[in-house]
């Protein structure tokens, strides 16, 4: 990494921070109506145990249900794309289920387990991640080309050492495609629930708490922590896929 | 007298489609004796690449028998290699790990200094010395095609099946991949079958050309090469391997039902 590709998003980060101070102040906003980057500081400062304490909720409930996502959405890309029939048998069923915009799933869970908070909040940044891994596994896995299986099981290799040698490792790139989308719907899932259910934690709750005490400065300094965990997880994830699938980035030409 | 290495013994085969049943080979007969290295020509989709599925175990005749090295074949044996028009290697390997893959299923007593030797020692019959640790990626299509011949006999396979191999590569690549196949040959003797859709191709590297009929295939006419091993490419210009060339493009016409059968018997 140069210090250009670190200097010019910090760069642009400031320009923006700046523009925002300058459209509050020129438009003379209250602060319940839009906080300044300048209030933003003092409420992070007032509350700064709790951003760390329920940052850390939000983090691992999310990365909890990130990698339950991967498992079963493995698992299931798995079945699909190496069998005809439970692909044709799952595929509706899925789509079907995506389909459901998760607010809507969030009171029903918040409602059938109440007060399981952590169990809830990971519940659903699960089952709103795992269907784009499912798919993208399934469509890796029931692309390949079949030479790619012959060479392998031409020499007498079991279904799962071909599964293990070439399909896995040529659905990477696809896997890390998905797992990019996944990272933040999974994120927007957590705090879809932290916000909703009542006495919970994480930053959801934090939000919710800015809310009812009409803090407008604590509410914008929560969208900013928000923004910044996103940020990190996702390049988490960039730099899971350079080390794992780095082999598919083409040199540029 | 010996029984050839490879034979195949009126092989019938059908492949279940949407639109029904399609029969693609109908009493298919071949037989290559060890050290032989026979050619496979016919019409386009007549079944040629299902015969070498068939050779290979990875799929079962309806009727009919395939036999390799005295053994009826019942599925897959590590005793095959495999090489087809798309080299299909592996882009997370380099071209060394790509070429050692076989030997990871079928010798696993191996040393894995052991295989890296051999590997090498292949790469650099084919002209890769230097490439070893280069992605498929960064090599031009003739050379992928040399990785993927390196792949296909790196564990000393009795049979080797080449599935139109040189296909894709331009005129001046194929000649000198066809000067490879006879280097290698004289080096790591193997019985071999080599489908193929040029003529001048078989009459190179093959000792016996078989002509396939068009779909459902059988064998329709079988040519002996007259040139032994090692050969020169000025060889195809002789009147000899011209008037070859003539029977042989008489019979695919008559494959492809654009010439009467009996024409050519006279
Ligand atoms: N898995 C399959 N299922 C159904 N039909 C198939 C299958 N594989 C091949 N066929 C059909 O069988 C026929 C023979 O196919 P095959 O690939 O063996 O021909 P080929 O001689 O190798 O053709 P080409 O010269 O184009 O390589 C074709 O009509 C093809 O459409
Ligand atoms: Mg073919």
């Amino acid at each position: 990494m140069t210090w250009k590709q670190i200097a010019v998003p910090i760069a642009a980060l400031v320009i923006f921070g700046l523009f925002w101070e300058l459209l509050v102040w020129v438009n003379g906003w209250p602060n319940y109506k839009m906080a300044s980057p300048s209030d933003l500081w003092p409420a992070f400062w007032k509350f700064r145990w709790l951003f760390l304490e329920y940052g850390w909720d939000t983090l691992w409930r999310t990365v909890a249900g990130l990698v339950l996502a991967v498992v079963l959405g493995v698992f299931l890309g798995m079945i699909m794309g190496l069998s005809r029939v439970m692909r044709d048998a799952l595929y509706p069923l899925l789509v079907g289920f995506n389909a459901i915009p998760k607010a809507t799933v969030v009171p029903i869970i918040a409602l059938l387990f109440v007060g399981q908070h952590d169990m809830n909040t990971i519940l659903i940044a699960f089952l709103i991640s795992f269907f784009p891994i499912a798919v993208s596994v399934s469509i890796g896995l029931s692309t390949l080309e079949p030479e790619y299986r012959d060479i392998l099981a031409s020499l007498g290799a079991s279904r799962f050492t071909i599964f293990w040698k070439i399909a896995l490792p040529k659905t990477l790139p696809e896997f890390f495609g998905a797992l990019k989308v996944a990272v933040t719907l999974a994120f927007i899932g957590t705090n879809l629930m932290e916000i909703v259910e009542p006495h919970g934690r994480g930053l959801g709750h934090l939000f919710d708490s800015g809310k009812i005490s009409a803090d407008y400065p604590l509410m914008f300094a929560v969208l900013i922590a928000l923004a910044l965990m996103g940020i990190l997880l996702y390049y988490v994830v960039v730099a899971m896929e350079k080390v794992f699938a780095g082999w598919a980035e083409r040199a540029p030409t | 007298m010996d029984r050839p290495l490879i034979e195949i013994k009126g092989v019938r085969h059908a492949y279940q489609t949407q639109s029904g049943r399609l029969p693609v080979l109908d009493g298919l007969k071949l037989a290559v004796p060890e050290g032989g290295f026979s050619a496979v020509v016919g019409p386009s989709g007549c079944g040629k690449s299902t015969l070498t599925r068939l050779i290979a175990g990875l799929l079962k005749p309806d009727e009919g028998e395939v036999w390799l090295h005295g053994e009826l074949v019942k599925g897959p044996k590590s005793i095959v290699g495999m090489a087809f028009q798309n080299p299909v290697l592996l882009e997370w390997r380099t071209i060394l790990q790509n070429v050692m893959l076989p030997l990871e299923i079928v010798s696993t007593k191996m040393s894995r200094h052991e295989r890296e030797d051999r590997a090498l020692h292949l790469l650099a019959l084919v002209g890769l010395e230097g490439f070893e640790d280069k992605r498929p990626s960064e090599l031009s299509g003739g050379m992928r095609q040399r990785a993927s011949l390196c792949r296909a006999i790196v564990h000393k396979p009795e049979v080797l099946i080449l599935d139109e191999p040189f296909a894709a590569l331009d005129a001046f690549t194929r000649e000198d991949l066809w000067q490879t196949m006879h280097a290698v040959k004289a080096e790591e003797p193997f019985t071999g079958v080599l489908i193929t859709h040029d003529l001048r191709e078989a009459i190179f590297l093959a000792d016996e050309i078989v002509v396939l009929s068009g779909r459902p295939a059988c064998t329709q006419y079988v040519m002996d090469v007259h040139l032994k091993g090692p050969r020169d490419i000025e060889h195809l210009y002789t009147p000899k391997s011209a008037d070859a060339l003539n029977i042989l493009r008489r019979q695919i016409q008559i494959a492809q039902g654009r010439a009467p059968a009996e024409e050519v018997a006279q």
